[in-house]
């Protein structure tokens, strides 16, 4: 049976043109005016694009079903237009083994969309011993990052990257110096100082993307920096791009969305790590975005149960859900071109997770069918008990924003049709 | 108002009307019965999940007073111990009618966070860093009972501001009601981003001392120590203890005060303690009328109505 995608713009890196778009079989069998299919969606004043893809999803399986399942976590992947999503190892059991990928990857061959999986560099996540990176990578494993805790001690960072660029794979790194961030909960500043938390200097993250860009050119082994939060370490990384160090950056929606003043709620739905950051930073983020210094938007999904988030601040765990608010949400908030919105969210990442050619586009004839249409005019409020996720955490609540995703192809498959999820 | 959580609340004006309460609240102590009805038939909730001694009694011996009735809570001997979160906890308390929550809790915030969980008032009976009201709100008191007027007071704050949440709610009543503020302590032991206080700094209390009417220090704990925050305690009472020496130093009828617990022989030499312009004890007395008039000024059917003067 064959889906048609019609009257929609067409946007991928190649330009943007009119067009529809036919899938047949897993992939794209024909781009052009006026085709026909067997079922048909409506695409008009909607953007066709490659299906987005998330290089950083804390999916929680296994170990913490009550917040999100691979399965519920994926839905809300879809829902947002990702086709593709990179889990984080950071779950109970961490993903620091084969036997902890297979079962990761066994659930999401069941999941409405991709489903990749990080693995971590560090057994157990604790920073002392090299994980098995070769098994991993074996199984498909490209990205192999720590996440929730940067890699403290430098020569086993050293030795990671090395490690890994044999193996062909890539760190991400979640940098913080933890004996600077430790017992932190916010940003470290006038806000922390009035509301009395304790804070996390951006300092605890500048000092190891510092490092680890000196480890890069060191080792000449890429290196991936996620959620990158403040002014200093984004022109760090746009000065190192420049002196053709290969490093990669990530930003996350919420660093370009919201700041530090939040937390005056003492909402822990604010708390996040890194955390919200003041105004200048939050607009170093959007420039970063804006002049390639950054390369994707992450979303850094972190779903976390209302019990788990009704905590006193500094108790509560820090993270925020993502997935189905990124795209709307970089539309509102960024003052870019569609199409840079949309290379930031599909095939820039989609280079960094190792998916050129099956997620990210271009779209044309033959190409695996991963698609994403969104109407970047409609606009809704974001209403917490409207996810497809387990979770409620989401810091947007009542937020009224532009840009909605209406049809999700995965492998062909239309799993989103009309905001509707199609099991 | 429904709730205290910030003495920022109250905002200037209402520091002074809870002074004046505070003032007829005094006299009622002073009575042979000091008792009146005003707030009969009213229930005031104490959930104190940190240890106080003062703050705790002051408030049940205020609303006791006031003719409230009183629910103890005692983390040690609840369902806390069983787990029992802060949000149930409060949910259950609530179930049971009280008008007010006092709340104590070594997170900051926790008193906000409960008045969104209950139907109650809510008095911060102090939370983590970040303040202590009614605490600022005695100071107040007791600064205007001693000197007459906060207006153009030189005040210096000394010691731990960082960690304090008392030093926090003082600098924002004491420069509201119109007096010039200095903090004094070592750079670690200051806020971040002090710049954004509406303070001036110093790291000499020497010089700081010599002309100032109030001196308020507060408790400097051991563990500092352990956080290479200090190098020593010893180091800290040389540099910035309030000495025998320091205290002959001070210009005359300049006060002394502390909110207590002291650490004697740290940040306030003992001898000084004993001096007649220290006002520690005056503190704990001014507390329980303040706390009469916080309570009045929160639950009180009618709270343009003067309170009644008969005894119950």
């Amino acid at each position: 049976m064959s889906t048609v995608i019609k009257g929609g713009t067409v946007v991928d890196q190649t330009g943007e043109r009119t067009a529809d778009v036919v899938v047949d079989d897993g992939r794209i069998a024909a781009v052009g005016p006026d085709l026909t299919g067997d079922e048909v969606l409506d695409a008009s004043g909607c953007v066709v694009a490659p299906g987005f893809v998330d290089l950083h999803a804390h999916l929680r399986q296994p170990g913490a079903e009550e917040a999100e399942t691979i399965e519920t976590g994926s839905w809300a992947a879809v829902r947002g237009g990702f086709s593709a999503v990179v889990a984080m190892p950071n779950t109970n059991p961490p993903i620091d083994c084969a036997a902890v990928v297979q079962e990761v990857l066994a659930l999401g061959a069941k999941a409405p969309c991709d489903v990749y999986t990080s693995g971590a560099i560090t057994v157990g996540r604790k920073g002392d011993q090299l994980a098995p990176m070769a098994e991993m990578a074996a199984l498909g494993v490209r990205l192999f990052t720590d996440d929730g805790n940067g890699v403290q001690e430098a020569g086993l960072m050293r030795r990671a990257m090395e490690y890994a660029a044999g193996l062909g794979v890539i760190l991400a790194q979640h940098c913080e110096v933890d004996s600077l961030a430790a017992g932190g909960h916010m940003h470290e500043g006038e806000w922390s100082s009035r509301l009395g938390i304790p804070g996390v200097p951006a300092e605890a993250e500048e000092l190891m993307v510092m490092r680890d860009i000196a480890l890069s050119r060191f080792t000449g082994a890429p290196v991936h920096f996620q959620h990158l939060s403040t002014r200093g370490s984004i022109a760090m990384v746009r000065a190192a791009r420049q002196a053709g160090v290969e490093v990669t950056a990530e930003a996350a929606t919420h660093h370009f969305t919201l700041t530090d003043d939040a937390c005056a709620s003492y909402d822990p739905v604010f708390k996040v790590n890194p955390p919200l950051r003041p105004a200048d930073d939050r607009d170093a983020v959007r420039e970063g975005l804006a002049d390639g210094a950054v390369d994707a938007i992450a979303t850094d999904h972190a779903p976390h149960s209302p019990d788990a988030k009704e905590m006193p601040f500094d108790q509560a765990p820090p993270g925020m859900l993502g997935l189905e608010t990124a795209l709307a949400l970089a539309l509102t908030e960024l003052d870019l071109p569609i199409a840079e919105v949309v290379g930031l969210l599909s095939w820039r990442p989609a280079a960094i997770a190792g998916l050129k050619g099956i997620h990210g586009g271009p779209i044309e004839s033959g190409a695996p069918a991963n698609l994403c249409v969104f109407d970047p005019q409609e606009t809704w409020t974001v209403d917490p008990y409207d996810l497809a996720s387990r979770s409620r955490n989401t810091p947007y609540a009542g937020r009224q924003v532009r840009g909605r995703v209406r049809h999700t192809i995965v492998g062909g498959q239309a799993v989103l049709v009309d905001q509707e999820m199609r099991p | 108002m429904k709730h205290l959580l910030s003495i920022n609340d109250l905002g200037a004006e209402g520091i002074e009307e809870a002074c004046r309460l505070a003032d007829h609240f005094t006299e009622v102590s002073q009575r042979p019965i000091p008792k009146v009805p005003a707030l009969r038939g009213k229930t005031v909730a104490m959930l104190f999940y940190e240890d106080s001694t003062r703050t705790r009694l002051s408030f049940e011996v205020a609303a006791r007073r006031l003719s409230a009735d009183v629910m103890g809570f005692s983390v040690s001997a609840s369902s806390v111990n069983k787990g029992e979160s802060v949000r149930d906890t409060v949910a259950t308390v609530s179930a049971m009618g009280p008008d007010a929550l006092v709340v104590r809790h070594r997170s900051a915030g926790v008193p906000q966070q409960t008045a969104a969980w209950t139907h109650a008032s809510v008095i911060n009976a102090g939370d983590g860093w970040h303040e202590h009201p009614t605490q600022a709100l005695l100071d107040c008191y007791t600064i205007r009972d001693r000197l007459g007027s906060m207006a153009g007071r030189r005040i210096v704050i000394l010691g731990d501001i960082k960690h304090s949440r008392v030093a926090r709610s003082c600098v924002m009543a004491f420069t509201s009601l119109g007096a010039k503020v200095t903090l004094v302590a070592p750079p670690t032991l200051l806020p971040p981003a002090v710049d954004s206080w509406p303070v001036d700094v110093s790291f000499s209390l020497d010089a700081a001392l010599s002309d100032c009417d109030v001196v308020y220090g507060l408790r400097v704990q051991q563990e500092r120590q352990s956080e290479a925050l200090l190098p020593s305690l010893r180091e800290y009472t040389a540099q910035w203890g309030l000495t025998v020496d320091r205290a002959a130093r001070l210009p005359a009828g300049a006060l002394i005060m502390h909110p207590g617990p002291v650490n004697r022989g740290v940040e306030i030499a003992p001898e000084v303690l004993d001096q007649p312009n220290a006002t520690l004890n005056e503190q704990v007395r001014h507390g329980v009328a303040v706390r009469m008039a916080v309570l009045y000024l929160l639950l009180a059917a009618d709270p343009d109505r003067q309170p009644e003067g008969e005894a119950s």
